[in-house]
């Protein structure tokens, strides 16, 4: 029994450490929440006697601890700030996306008939536009901004969850317990909702996390293009594209944005890829 | 097969009708397309003058039929902002954004299929994983970030690469990985996946107990089964390495189709915007249909599938 116990305590630490990017994702979801208490400066104000800094610079006793901006910026405060942007652009856009076509997917594969076949084929002709362009065109009509880039990007993503829901609806339909409510005359809506819906959570789940890091991307991509959320509101895509012009003298601008995003994305796609493995592939 | 070729063509133009009728109520989703295809200094008599040149005032059903006509004739109009046509604007750029896919394509083909190869073989060994590590970070690099990253260390610090524009090989070399990064790490997950399927059969294992080695096995028969599902993603990744180039383009400063359309929303130069859109959309209908026909060419379950 002695013997055992510290293999198992060991084993347990293990545990929690291979769950980092679980870890990570919590800490910047605090980051996004408590960004007023933990930046170290006002993010968006400029001093410009302090431009270009290279990490480490001091002024007037406030340390830069990443470096300073074109403005005279705090990269690092811009950085948590930025964290709110990435984050909320994605859960929103996740979850409008998610609801709309998770029960077009639904409606498709339980009603069957001309239901089914109008829903997928509209399915079919978003899958054939790229993403990225569908979200470029759409935006570039409605104009870019916060709550238009949420609607872009649910606009472009619906179809995915609602392939994965259908095929799954296809599935469970069948099955006994589904036919027997149908029998006893439980209305399409509440077969949907109380034995359909929970029964296709797990893939579904699946997908959520995997579009969660792509919506990341999504944002950062349009913000770099200059199609997202618009200056001076600090996003890591807008970061990146200024740091691309500063380059040859400063490096930090464009460098520790982009490694926020990567460590986000990874983190979101890992937990994805472990869901996938105990839940199965949607 | 007759069968199959014709519901599968109908089906792809079914589907090219429904992008060219969702991009034409995108267009007017905030009622007025004028404001897009004019300068923001445009008066509001120029307003006018355009709505009635364009026949904006017509009923929105008989503008739409207008639409779909210029579309069926492969009219793409012509554009303000340039004073040239869209169709010659988009054929001046094509070639290099071909240049940049076919670079890509290269790279995640000569690097991926390797990798998923290595991984599948080794699956038990460290070696796999940590490959599979690689692969899911290069899946989760934004590609505006990675090309960045290459610019500063082989063009800036290190100065073996010229950092943007175009003009000699070496040029291509930073763009082409920057965009090849994504569908490297799909080939690579795709071919661990398939040559796992494969090596799991019994005509693999009756060939060990044959006594062929490793590499005449994986030569002989597992890749040639196990490259098909590769065909049908080639088709996909096409239409994924045209839509990330808009944001390798614009890192590169390359002169494609990329960076045309980033250009064109700044000058507000909607048809050529909507003209690369429907592009990409026809290349990823026709890289699907192309796909799946010769799919069926491979594996003649596929058509007997679809007749029933």
């Amino acid at each position: 029994m002695s013997a055992a116990a510290p293999a198992r305590r060991s084993f347990r630490a293990a545990d929690l450490l291979s769950w980092w990017p679980a870890w990570l994702l919590f800490a910047l979801v605090l980051c996004a929440l408590f960004a007023p208490w933990l930046a170290p400066m006002d993010p968006d104000r400029q001093n410009l006697l302090a431009r270009l800094k290279a990490p480490g610079f001091e002024a007037r006793g406030a340390v830069y601890h990443l470096g300073s901006d074109e403005l005279g910026r705090d990269v690092l405060s811009r950085l948590i700030y930025g964290a709110r942007i990435s984050l909320s652009v994605a859960v929103l856009s996740v979850l409008l996306s998610g609801v709309v076509g998770v029960t077009v997917g639904m409606a498709a594969g339980y009603l069957r008939g001309w239901t089914e076949t109008v829903l997928m084929r509209l399915v079919d002709i978003f899958l054939s536009i790229p993403a990225i362009l569908l979200a470029i065109i759409t935006v570039a009509v409605l104009g870019p901004g916060f709550v238009n880039v949420i609607l872009v990007l649910a606009l472009t993503r619906w179809p995915r969850y609602a392939r994965v829901a259908y095929g799954q609806t296809l599935a469970i339909a069948e099955r006994p317990f589904v036919r027997l409510s149908r029998a006893m005359g439980a209305s399409p809506a509440r077969v949907i909702a109380v034995h359909i819906l929970p029964n296709i959570v797990g893939p579904l789940l699946v997908v959520a996390t995997l579009e969660f890091g792509l919506m990341v991307l999504f944002e950062a991509g349009l913000s770099f293009l200059g199609l997202g959320v618009q200056p001076p509101t600090a996003s890591w895509g807008s970061m990146l594209s200024t740091g691309r012009n500063y380059l040859a003298t400063a490096w930090w601008i464009a460098t520790f944005p982009g490694l926020a995003l990567f460590l986000l994305v990874l983190s979101a796609n890992m937990i994805g890829d472990r869901l996938s493995d105990r839940i199965g592939k949607g | 097969m007759l069968r199959f070729l014709l519901h599968r063509g109908g089906q792809a133009l079914v589907a090219a009708f429904g992008v060219v009728t969702l991009v034409f109520f995108i267009q007017r989703l905030t009622g007025d397309p004028t404001a897009l295809l004019l300068p923001e200094t445009a008066t509001q008599a120029d307003i006018e003058a355009m709505r009635s040149a364009l026949g904006l005032d017509r009923a929105l059903w008989v503008q739409y039929v207008d639409f779909l006509w210029d579309m069926a004739r492969f009219d793409l109009g012509r554009s303000f902002v340039q004073n040239a046509d869209v169709w010659d604007i988009i054929l001046s750029r094509l070639p290099r954004t071909l240049q940049l896919a076919a670079g890509a394509l290269c790279v995640a083909l000569l690097i991926g299929l390797p990798l998923g190869l290595i991984m599948a073989l080794a699956r038990e060994r460290a070696v796999s994983r940590w490959i599979m590590g690689a692969v899911l970070a290069f899946q989760s690099m934004p590609t505006f970030w990675s090309g960045i990253m290459m610019i500063l260390v082989f063009g800036v610090w290190l100065q073996w690469l010229p950092p943007s524009g175009t003009g000699s090989l070496a040029h291509l070399v930073m763009p082409s990985i920057a965009l090849g990064l994504l569908s490297l790490a799909t080939y690579a997950r795709i071919t661990r996946a398939s040559v796992i399927d494969e090596l799991l059969r019994d005509y693999v294992r009756s060939a060990r107990a044959r006594g062929v080695g490793t590499g005449r096995l994986v030569r002989k028969h597992l890749l040639r089964n196990a490259l098909i599902p590769i065909i049908s993603i080639t088709a996909l990744e096409l239409s994924q390495l045209l839509a990330g180039a808009v944001i390798v383009e614009t890192v590169f400063a390359w002169p494609g189709l990329g960076l045309l359309t980033v250009q064109s929303i700044a000058s507000r130069d909607f048809l050529v915007v909507q003209a690369v859109v429907l592009l990409g959309a026809f290349v990823t209908i026709g890289a699907n249909l192309a796909a799946d026909i010769l799919y069926s060419v491979v594996d003649p379950r596929v058509r007997l599938g679809a007749k029933a």
